[in-house]
Formats: structure tokens, C-alpha cells, sequence
């Protein structure tokens, strides 16, 4: 019974934004300009700051699973602190370290002339933030699940780390990386309070569709649905999409 | 195994964060109804106000609880336009003051306010640069230059929807680099040194004197807000709400906002 109930709970928004979306009206919306705009730049954003965790974080977390060094459980610690910090505040604390006159941004504005701010590379940088612990703490979990055996009889077969880590662990881990990185994925997509504060807001440029959803909402509830459905619809096409054979273990 | 409890706790985490994000400012009102007592009106009564309201509004808010002891006055500030879609929801609240006309009237409209708004002050707008004002800007025209970082109110919100008609007197063409849900978040972004300038309240420049300089245009003239109040007609503090509407436009409340910048209506 409590199973049926949760079901409901997370079933039900859903339900209402399809039965309260403006069915009639609703391929002249889909062809306003903002909407579409917002739509790919959030889709563009959500898939470079997946790859970006994907090419940071499969590292980290091998290095979280299968080294030892003092101070890991720190870093474990450390990995998983954007999970629990409220996003406005990882995009203040984004700010003041990439932000114009920040730690690292001030140094890069007098150095290269490019501030990360209002730019769409914030975007991917505050999503990465914020997405980046779902997929180490995934794939870490994959790691440690892992027979070393293999790789240690790859290493008496002659192959070196390198070689032994892309063929024989990644394709083992291959299922968690990708669940890891299905979850990253979404969570970037969904990303509002980290990207209004540090990437700011403009159409185009910055507003993705979460954003452009709570500013719809002030003006035009109907657009605004219009907005989340197409959200829910791109969401759910990707998570249809990954085969369930392919994310499970 | 573990990669998929792993993944169950990843995903908890998820919803609880998405929780804890989006912009809306929530009310601490509890639905019991104020008394008129000797002393004056008593009971929590809950204001919703323009972000650009804050530091008067607080100030405001003391006076009345002086005048009033019993009464609590609790403020949710914010976008004019999102306070708007909060109460057409339902949100529970006494009195809203926005910053324009035409964000009271998504109120009124929806029939949710009681009476007739009053406009109890209006605000013009300023150039809010860093102190000190080192890109030298000293209007409109000048805030188009290439390499100026610019960030204005959304047009949905009172500011911003001056800030284009402001724009549109002087015949300046400028791209922003973001458009901000309230004035206060515009000048955030000044305060940290992201932005270079911002077009805020002339009241939020003065506010924040100690961070940033307010540089005077005279378009600003043809885009004055005009700020409306109005008791809510689902208050679960009529008396309260309606009492604070009426001190807000009092004498005393008055000066109050004439010395944070507000002009009179």
C-alpha cells in the first residue's frame, strides 16, 4: 500500500500537467521563438556537462575506488558536498571563485579576457557542479563491484594500466557509468538555482528551460506548462531510450 | 547491487534537492484572524511587497508593531510579478504592494484583491555603477559601448519593464548580459562586480550606497512606476491588513520612504 501511495505521490504532478496543458492552443506555442531556443540550449548544456563529468569524474571515481591515500574518505566527502549544498548557494560559492573578480575568474578575465559568467560555458560549469557526484558516487560503486582479478591478469598478459583500464575495466563498469551518467545527465538538465546565479539569465545564451519555465510562469501559466511538458516529453524520450539492459548491472 | 542503492540514494538526494531549489520566497503567515484592540490592531499579518520595498518596508514594519503591540508584521519580498502569480495561486497573505500598475492588476483581475489599490509612492530608476563609477558611465548612451557588462530587471518584472520604456525615450539600443527576476538580484550582480552597470531603483542605489553609485538620467523621467497597495481579500487578517495599508499611507510611513528615495505620488 505505502508502495501505491509513493507511486501516486510522483505520479500525480505529472498527471496534472497533462491534463491542465492547453491541448488547443498548442502547436502556436510550440513555434514561439524563446521555446525552442530554450529547449536546445538546455538539451546542448545538459549533454556537454555530462561529458565534461564523464571526463573528470570516471577518473575520480577510479581513484576514489582503487587507490588508497590519506585523506580519501575527505575527498569521498568532498566529492558528494554540490549533492547536498542548496544549488543558489553553489552558484554564489561559483561565483566567487569563477566570477569576474573571483579567485580563479579574476585571473582569467586579466589573462585571456574571458570571464565565465552569463556565457553558455557557465551553464555547462554550474550544471557540471551541481551533476558531477551522481556520477562518481555511481560509478564508484560499479568500480568497487568489479573483480580486480581481471585486471590483474590482463597486467601478467602484458597489458599496460592504460590499456588494461579500457579494455577490460571500462567495458565491466560500462552498465554503471552509463546509469551514472543518465543521472548526471537529468540532473543537469533540471538545474535552476545554481545557473540563474552564477550563468544569469538570457534568452539564448543562458536561459535554459527551467529558467524560462519560472519566468513563463509569471506572465503565462499556459506557456509555462507548455514549457514543462516539452521538458517532461525530452526527459522521458532519453530515459525510454536507454534500454534498461544497458543501465542496470 | 550497490551500484543500484547507490543510485536510489543519488536519486533521493535529487528530489530533495530540487526541492530546496527555485526562486519562490515563502509566507510565515498562521490562519488566525486579528483583533481590534484598545491599543490598535493585533495578530500576524503578512505582507507581500516589491523586492525594491525592503529596507523601507522593515523599517515600516517596526513602526507599526510599535504602534500596534500584538500585531506582527512577517514580509516576503520578491518579484512584483512573481508575488502576483504567489497570491493568484493562493498563497495566504494580507497585503500586497507591487511596483507597478500593471502587476496589481494580475491581482485585481484575478479578483483577489479587496478594494481599490492605492498608489502610495512612486520610484524612478538609476544607473547603479561600482563605487566610484571607474567605467565612467554617465548615461544611457554611454551604457551601450562595447565591452560594458550590463544587466537589467526581466521585462515581466516593474523595473525592467521601465527599464525598456526608459531605453526606448533615450533611442538606445542595448544588449544586457542577463535579465534578472528582481531589482535586488540586478544589483547583486553590480555589488559582486559581475556586471558593470545595472538599471535598478533610484531607492535600491541609495540603499547600497556603501557598494555601489547611482548615476542619474533624465530619461528616467518617462518611465516612473507608479507603486499600488492593497489588502487581500482572502486575508486571514482583515483587520490587520487593512489597518496596514492605511498606516503605509500615513504621514509618518510616508517620510519614511521619502528618505530611502521614493518619491511622492
Amino acid at each position: 500500500m505505502p508502495a501505491v501511495v509513493g507511486l501516486a505521490f510522483l505520479v500525480l504532478p505529472l498527471v496534472g500537467l497533462l491534463v491542465r496543458a492547453p491541448w488547443s492552443t498548442l502547436p502556436e506555442r510550440l513555434t514561439e521563438p524563446g521555446i525552442l531556443a530554450a529547449l536546445r540550449l538546455s538539451l546542448l548544456t545538459a549533454t556537454l556537462a555530462t561529458a565534461a563529468c564523464l571526463v573528470l569524474g570516471v577518473p575520480l571515481a577510479w581513484l576514489l575506488a582503487r587507490t588508497t591515500f590519506p585523506g580519501r574518505r575527505l575527498v569521498r566527502a568532498l566529492v558528494t558536498v554540490p549533492l547536498v549544498l542548496p544549488p543558489v548557494v553553489g552558484g554564489v560559492a561559483l561565483l566567487l571563485v569563477f566570477g569576474r573578480r573571483g579567485l580563479l575568474g579574476g585571473w582569467l578575465d586579466a589573462t585571456f579576457g574571458f570571464t565565465l559568467p552569463f556565457t553558455t560555458a557557465g551553464v555547462v560549469v554550474a550544471e557540471a557542479f551541481v551533476a558531477m557526484p551522481f556520477l562518481v558516487i555511481s560509478v564508484e560503486g560499479a568500480l568497487r563491484g568489479a573483480d580486480t582479478r581481471y585486471e590483474e591478469a590482463a597486467a601478467t598478459l602484458g597489458a599496460s594500466r592504460w590499456t588494461a583500464f579500457r579494455r577490460v575495466t571500462l567495458p565491466m563498469v560500462a552498465p554503471g557509468v552509463a546509469a551514472g551518467a543518465v543521472l548526471c545527465w537529468a540532473r543537469a538538465l533540471g538545474e535552476f538555482g545554481a545557473t540563474i546565479t552564477f550563468a544569469g539569465n538570457f534568452p539564448g545564451r543562458t536561459q535554459t528551460m527551467p529558467l524560462a519555465v519560472y519566468l513563463a510562469l509569471e506572465q503565462d501559466v499556459d506557456a509555462a506548462i507548455v514549457l514543462s511538458l516539452l521538458l517532461l516529453v525530452a526527459s522521458v524520450a532519453v530515459l525510454v531510450g536507454l534500454r534498461d539492459r544497458w543501465i542496470s548491472p | 547491487m550497490r551500484a543500484r542503492l547507490l543510485a536510489a540514494v543519488a536519486l533521493t538526494a535529487v528530489l530533495a534537492s530540487t526541492a530546496a531549489c527555485g526562486g519562490g520566497d515563502d509566507t510565515a503567515a498562521t490562519p488566525s484572524g486579528g483583533a481590534r484592540s484598545a491599543a490598535g490592531v493585533s495578530g500576524p499579518i503578512t505582507v507581500l511587497a516589491a523586492a525594491s520595498l525592503t529596507e523601507s518596508f522593515n523599517q515600516i514594519g517596526k513602526d507599526f508593531e510599535a504602534a500596534n503591540p500584538g500585531a506582527k508584521v512577517t514580509f516576503s519580498y520578491g518579484g512584483s510579478s512573481s508575488l502576483a502569480q504567489q497570491i493568484t495561486s493562493g498563497a495566504p497573505a494580507d497585503v500586497f504592494a507591487a511596483a507597478s500598475p500593471a502587476t496589481m492588476k494580475t491581482v485585481t483581475d484575478a479578483g483577489d484583491g479587496s478594494g481599490t489599490p492605492a498608489t502610495f509612492v512612486r520610484n524612478q530608476l538609476v544607473i547603479a555603477v561600482a563605487k566610484g563609477n571607474p567605467k565612467g558611465i554617465t548615461s544611457l548612451a554611454t551604457l551601450a559601448k562595447p565591452g560594458l557588462k550590463v544587466a537589467l530587471c526581466a521585462q515581466q518584472v516593474p523595473c525592467g519593464a521601465a527599464a525598456v520604456k526608459a531605453l526606448a525615450a533615450a533611442k538606445v539600443s542595448l544588449t544586457p548580459v542577463t535579465l534578472e527576476q528582481d531589482v535586488k538580484a540586478a544589483l547583486a550582480k553590480v555589488k559582486l562586480g559581475e556586471v558593470d552597470a545595472a538599471l535598478v531603483y533610484r531607492t535600491d542605489a541609495k540603499a547600497a550606497s556603501s557598494d555601489v553609485d547611482g548615476v542619474e538620467f533624465p530619461e528616467s523621467a518617462s518611465a516612473i512606476n507608479d507603486y499600488p497597495i492593497v489588502a487581500l481579500k482572502d486575508a486571514p487578517n482583515p483587520t490587520g491588513a487593512a489597518a496596514f495599508v492605511s498606516y503605509v499611507q500615513s504621514a509618518a510611513a510616508l517620510r519614511v520612504l521619502t528618505d530611502a528615495g521614493f518619491q511622492t505620488p
